[in-house]
């Protein structure tokens, strides 16, 4: 019956229910809006980044991260490399990476060389599937990013000129046909990145086909990372290698997310805040308005602690009107973003590509988001039913029957 | 058998300001089944004696032991617990719960009580025979009239089936009519099932149906008559 008390008594000021539900609603609906927006957004770019190309762990030559010379290559030995590896690691994809100029015609433009193993790289990154023009790299020939294409005012099929410095200091230089133009949704990689087969890379390099750059580990689940990380720094811990993975190798990324969370959860804070002014107007009225009520519960024998528990419930109740319906409406919202993200035009695109980053704003389905926001109603109306039952605790029937 | 029993109870209010001595040694001893009506002037201290012998207040000074135990060694939830146990309240607002219906408004004590919903329906359907409103049973307060109202809150009272009911000015908002029933009502429940009614009243109507009438001045007993009916 406490619970069909509850439910009637919050209706009995059906106004002041419906506009502290309608501040806990809208509260509700822009913070789990706000935070599914934000972190299906951060998924994307780092699925654009991290998935797309550089791979969750990679393993290099001791050093080579930071300074990313050509001379501080690492030896691969696939059958050795095998007993390093974790269940969760799919395949092993090899890459040999450096700097070069990319020359046609009087344009020149620095790019990202990558010797790729077409196959390998196909399954970990789906390159294949994002080829706009022309087709994949076999044996010979470059896969360009198509901004380069835009750049150096090139198109398929064109000659293109690499110049680099080689292993130990050899000069690095020659020409190449473009055989595919790739759309990275990454803006970054899109305009730097040429990749061309491993072996034709390790020739214009002049390196020994052994010899890698860096091994990207092909995983199957996200979750697996730390797993794989573990095993891998465990079991080359004698190697003159590093293990990184996708946190260690883009630090800058996992700040600008820690920080455009901390951002975000200000704004969420302050917005928590401003409906617990709300919901705490509406307890204080509440406590006020029936002072003589609760002493008449109190006389007939109602324990304090169960009036409190009523009490509790009638302002849960209300925070969870409003959030429900919130939580509800905002699933709705963040599943039609999540279908047609958000495509952001003109200065915010420039600004987000200016980052490296895809101008959209997807939208993510994450239940535990939506969780959260019950949850911090919950603790906010309970935090705020701390005053009645104050109020309760201190109260004389007597006196409050006077009222 | 003595329901209710004080010996010396003193009430002073603002002790430490300026005292106001509500009681002032009051003695009194209430047997069962009883129909006392306790009068007096406004401030003579009724609605005092009346909140320390329903536990809702705690004298000053003085004994006070209802239905055999001594309630002033008593803690605050005892207290409630006791009240719940052993007393019937009946106040001049009437006082139900608004959003509860008459059945359930006399139900809520015997849920308290951690009565079985099965005895609960009986008994609730019992007093709302026995108060005449059997008709009413689903209406909820703001449906019924003032004295159909109090009449639920006498079922209320009864609902725990006290040792006692204490009523506070009980027909103070009520019509002639709707005094005389209750009255009626309130004198054949005190007949025929022996429930003690303690009332405090100005009202000339409540006094004349009363056995025994207690007055009280300025804080004492000034006069207790027992009258044949």
């Amino acid at each position: 019956m406490l619970f069909r008390l509850a439910w009637r008594n919050i209706w009995r000021n059906k106004r002041r229910t419906l506009i502290t539900a309608a501040s806990v609603f809208f509260a509700v609906f822009l913070a789990s809006s706000l935070a599914c927006i934000q972190k299906g957004t951060w998924d994307h770019m780092l699925d654009n980044v991290v998935n797309y190309y550089f791979g969750y762990v990679q393993v290099h030559a001791d050093g080579f991260w930071d300074d990313r010379s050509i001379n501080n290559l690492m030896t691969y030995d696939p059958q050795d490399f095998k007993q390093h590896l974790s269940d969760q690691v799919s395949d092993v994809v090899p890459r040999l990476e450096s700097f070069a100029l990319a020359s046609v015609g009087d344009q020149t433009k620095g790019v990202m060389l990558v010797g790729i193993d077409p196959e390998k790289e196909d399954a970990l990154t789906s390159i294949s599937n994002r080829l706009v023009q022309g087709r994949m790299i076999a044996d010979h020939g470059l896969l360009v990013g198509e901004g380069i294409l835009e750049n150096l005012k090139i198109k398929l099929n064109d000659t293109m000129i690499l110049i680099s410095q080689g292993y130990h200091g050899a000069n690095a230089a020659n020409q190449y046909p473009i055989v595919g133009v790739v759309h990275f949704a990454s803006p970054e990689l899109n305009k730097q990145l040429v990749m061309m087969p491993l072996a034709q890379a390790q020739d214009f390099f002049g390196t020994n086909n052994n010899q890698l750059t860096s091994l990207v580990m092909n995983i199957q689940a996200k979750e697996a990372v730390p797993e794989v990380l573990t095993t891998l720094e465990s079991s080359l811990a004698e190697d003159p290698l590093e293990v990184m993975d996708w946190e260690s190798m883009m630090p800058e990324l996992t700040q600008a997310k820690a920080l455009d969370t901390a951002g975000a959860n200000i704004m969420l804070l302050i917005l928590y805040i401003i409906i617990s002014f709300g919901i705490f107007g509406t307890i204080l009225m509440m406590t006020k308005d029936r002072a003589y009520e609760f002493g008449i519960l109190v006389s007939i024998g109602m324990r304090k602690g169960k009036l409190m528990f009523m009490l509790w419930l009638e302002i849960v109740m209300i925070g969870l009107i409003g959030a429900l319906v919130g939580i509800g409406v905002s699933m709705l919202l963040v599943k039609y973003f999540e279908l047609n993200p958000i495509k952001l035009t003109g200065e915010f695109a420039s600004a987000y590509e200016a980052f490296g980053m895809e101008p959209l704003l997807p939208a993510a389905f994450d239940i535990p988001v939506f969780l959260f926001q019950a949850l911090a109603v919950l603790i906010i109306t309970t935090v705020m039913a701390t005053y009645p039952a104050y109020v309760l605790w201190k109260l004389k029937p007597v006196e409050a029957m006077k009222n | 058998m003595n329901v209710i029993i004080t010996k010396g109870i003193e009430k002073t209010y603002n002790p430490k300001t300026i005292p106001v001595h509500a009681l002032q040694g009051v003695d009194l001893t209430i047997k069962k089944g009883e129909f006392t009506a306790i009068v007096g002037p406004s401030g003579s201290g009724k609605t005092t004696l009346l909140n320390i012998i329903g536990g809702l207040d705690r004298p000053t000074s003085g004994y006070i032991e209802v239905g055999g135990k001594d309630i002033s060694k008593l803690s605050d939830n005892q207290l409630i617990d006791f009240r719940r146990e052993n007393i019937g309240f009946v106040f001049q607002a009437y006082n139900l719960i608004p959003v509860l219906t008459a059945k359930e408004n006399i139900e809520f004590i015997m849920l308290l009580q951690g009565i079985p919903k099965a005895q609960r329906d009986k008994r609730t359907l019992e007093l709302l025979h026995a108060v005449g409103l059997d008709d009413k049973i689903n209406k909820r307060p703001i449906e019924l009239s003032g004295g159909q109202q109090q009449r639920v809150a006498v079922a209320r009272a009864l609902a725990s089936k006290p040792a006692f009911i204490l009523a506070d000015e009980p027909t103070a908002n009520l019509d002639s009519l709707s005094t005389v029933n209750l009255l009626d009502i309130m004198a054949n429940l005190n007949m025929q099932e022996h429930i003690t009614f303690v009332f405090s009243t100005h009202d000339q109507r409540v006094i004349d149906r009363a056995r025994r009438v207690v007055t009280l001045e300025d804080g004492v007993i000034s006069s207790d008559v027992y009258v044949d009916q």
